[in-house]
């Protein structure tokens, strides 16, 4: 008997361990929910690691009300399809109580509002720690998160000074008002990501799959023509077949040309692609360190 | 799509050129992406840089890309058709040495890197402990820069000397030397065509075929528990599943085996997975354990057998790897993490602090400060269920944290 696992196995098993970890180590902790393949594979993993049992964790949604309606619809589908409790932060809300002021402008987009209303959303849930799909390999800001993220009572990171993360053995104390965010998929890979939705048939947003839309391009990525935003006078709409990399707010996603239809299809492309996913996120494209400023002041 | 996975990890003293061999390891085995690519590109030109500076596809703090050195560990993945690969880069910077630890505490292998210039230095001596304390099983240390001392082997070879004579002090098995440029590529991915004198395979290749099969233990049955699987549903109403991850060993269905610390027998009724039930476990997977006996059995016990059991101690002795401005204690109190069990703990002794460059054991200054190595004893408020690291790197590490600041203040492995 040869006693080795294939890689996705380990990688299972890895996040399934952290993702029990933080029931144990946490008083309340919260899965944060986007709707993307991240986010799903993360709630898909706590199901697993808990089973038979529910798993102990309530989800969030930080609504941008800018979102796919596709992602709405999938979102509500798969609170049931887990059979946990879902809670949104609406930034719409924050906006009309005068919490948070909306950008102007052809570019303005509600992602920077969002770190306003999950820290707010975290305090009034008194919740200790958030769940996140994050991964290192998607950006080089990420690159450098523990497992065991500590936040201030801001809820700021400081990447100049983490805790040591050892072995398996992870550090979850914390003075009153802090809080964790917890990467229980760190060590995925997109690539990785794709081949386990495929091999345990994950049902995913229609996004992700080839499907014809409105698009029109601006600064060389292509974005899905939406109300949410303006049009400059030269900006030309065409239909195209497109799909979704990665799945955030419509204002800035970029849409990708692709004809696959299928997860195998998908896990073809990503295999030959030699862009990242978050090539086409106008948001991490602010300035080179858009991530890392962000992360610092609480961000995903 | 079936492969194995390894993890390696960068060691050596700043600017020996690790983040560069990262860096050059992924874009020769195109790994890196074009958008990442052109990123890097612009700004290396923004800085002014002659060439593409590929420390910065690991580099991407702004701090780091400031001061132009590693600050945290930076993890990359890439994969061949051989092997998946972890990667974590680590900083050579002595103040960041507790994130070097970290990087490594989890490798199958250590690159420890030389400057060819400089040959060994104190931080890749203290690099080279930590690793052979880490028991890291496999170190190559890989002589870079050679592009600036004429791709010369007497170079190699007085510094491969220097390096054996060192080791020959320390816990390690398996060291392998590999004379690179991490600039120029040479040997990293492709053999270099200036050192014909140079027999040995690549970094990559080397990579790609080191055996790992062992690297876990599968003798000593260890089963931390993680966390109790109640479901409170009719359609599970007795289920009591004990999850957890296999420390070490093979479980079976059907097998004897003993709860510690109380010290009750039961059998294996069930080893449980979402997806459907298992005949077996072993490290490193994550597992529910279900028992034929109702026992009282917490977060913190272990499943073990009875005729192979971890120590059950009180009096510890560690060797440890200090990590805080605040010097150790003696007689200080410190939270002590240890598998899936936290306790607390006291100073007894600090035997003796390492010289990372003589290996002598000090016991004259017993004040241990940051980054320095030092043998202690320690007395904990409960017994922990620990092995010698040496048998086992799960149930024989712990961490120790300040209760007042809850940093993690050191690295501990179990003597
Ligand atoms: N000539 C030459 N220069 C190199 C080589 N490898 C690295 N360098 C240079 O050495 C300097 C330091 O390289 P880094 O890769 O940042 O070093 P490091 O070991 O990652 O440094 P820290 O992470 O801060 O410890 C840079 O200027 C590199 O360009 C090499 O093989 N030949
Ligand atoms: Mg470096």
């Amino acid at each position: 008997m040869n006693y080795r696992l294939d890689h996705l196995k380990e990688l299972e098993s890895e996040s399934i361990f952290i993702l029990r970890e933080v029931a144990a180590q946490f008083q309340n902790p919260v899965l944060l929910f986007s709707g993307g393949k991240d986010s799903i594979i993360v709630s898909y993993l706590a199901k697993k690691a808990f089973y038979p049992a529910k798993m102990p964790f309530t989800m969030l949604h930080i609504d941008t009300g800018h979102n796919f309606s596709e992602t709405i619809a999938y979102r509500d589908f798969w609170v049931k399809e887990l059979g946990c409790r879902l809670i949104v932060g609406s930034v719409q809300e924050a906006i009309d109580q005068g919490k948070v002021v909306e950008e102007k402008g052809y570019n303005a987009s509600r992602n920077f509002l969002q770190t306003a209303v999950l820290l707010e959303s975290l305090e009034n849930g008194k919740y200790d720690a958030a769940i996140g799909g994050a991964r290192r390999d998607e950006e080089k800001a990420r690159a450098k998160e523990r497992f065991f993220s500590h936040r201030d009572e801001f809820g700021q990171w400081d990447p100049k000074n983490q805790r040591p993360e050892l072995w398996n053995l992870f550090n979850a104390r914390k003075h009153l008002g802090e809080h964790f965010r917890v990467f229980p998929i760190s060590n995925w890979t997109e690539l990785d990501v794709w081949q386990y939705l495929a091999l345990e048939k994950v049902p995913l947003p229609n996004l992700y799959f080839a499907h014809k839309r409105k698009v029109f391009l601006r600064d060389g990525i292509l974005l899905a023509d939406s109300e949410f935003i303006p049009k400059k006078p030269d900006e030309q709409v065409v239909e195209m077949t497109v799909r979704c990399r990665t799945i955030g707010d419509v204002t800035c996603t970029g849409v990708w040309e692709s004809n696959a239809t299928s997860i195998e299809a998908i896990i073809a492309e990503v295999a030959a692609s030699r862009k990242t996913e978050r090539g086409g996120r106008t948001d991490d494209k602010r300035s080179d360190t858009a991530m890392e400023d962000r992360k610092k002041d609480g961000y995903f | 799509m079936n492969s194995e996975l390894l993890r390696f990890s960068t060691a050596g003293s700043v600017d020996d050129g690790k983040s560069t061999l990262i860096g050059r390891l992924l874009f020769d085995s195109k790994s890196i992406f074009e958008d990442q690519f052109e990123a890097v590109k612009s700004a290396s030109e923004r800085r002014g840089e002659e060439g593409v500076n590929l420390a910065l596809l690991t580099d991407g703090l702004k701090a780091e890309r400031e001061q132009g050195i590693t600050i945290d560990v930076a993890y990359r993945y890439f994969s061949t058709p051989k092997r998946k690969f972890i990667i974590a880069d680590t900083p050579g910077h002595i103040q960041y040495t507790r994130n070097m630890v970290t990087g490594a505490s989890t490798s199958n292998v250590a690159l420890i890197l030389v400057d060819a210039r400089q040959g060994i230095l104190e931080q890749t001596r203290r690099h080279a402990i930590i690793s052979s304390l880490l028991q890291i099983p496999h170190l190559v240390i890989c002589i870079n820069k050679m592009d600036l001392v004429g791709y010369d082997q007497v170079v190699f070879d007085s510094i491969r000397e220097e390096f054996e004579g060192f080791a020959s002090k320390l816990d390690v098995h398996d060291v392998t030397f590999i004379p690179i440029s991490a600039l120029n590529g040479d040997n990293v991915v492709e053999r270099s065509t200036k050192m014909g004198w140079y027999e040995g395979t690549t970094l990559l290749y080397y990579l790609e075929n080191v055996h790992i099969g062992s690297d876990h233990n599968h003798i000593d049955t260890r089963f931390p528990v993680q966390y109790v699987i109640r479901p409170y549903s009719d359609a599970f109403h007795d289920y009591r599943g004990y999850a957890g991850r296999v420390a070490g060993g093979i479980l079976k269905k059907g097998d004897r085996v003993m709860v510690l610390p109380s010290g009750f027998t039961s059998t294996i009724d069930k080893i449980d997975t979402a997806d459907g039930e298992l005949n077996e476990a072993f490290a490193p997977m994550s597992v529910t354990v279900l028992l034929k006996d109702d026992i009282d059995i917490s977060r913190g016990d272990m499943i073990v057998r009875e005729n192979n059991q971890p120590k059950v101690a009180q009096d510890i002795e560690l060797r440890i790897c200090w990590f805080n401005e605040k010097p150790l204690q003696l007689k200080g109190k410190y939270e002590i993490r240890h598998t899936t069990q936290a306790a607390r703990c006291i100073v007894q002794e600090i035997q003796y602090k390492m010289d990372v460059n003589t290996l002598h054991r000090n016991l004259e200054d017993k004040t241990v400060r940051m980054n320095d190595i030092a043998r202690i004893s320690i007395r904990t408020t409960k017994p922990l269920l620990v092995d010698s690291y040496f048998k086992n790197r799960i149930t024989g590490s712990v961490i120790l944290v300040d209760e007042g600041t809850n940093e993690t203040v050191a690295a501990g492995m179990v003597i």
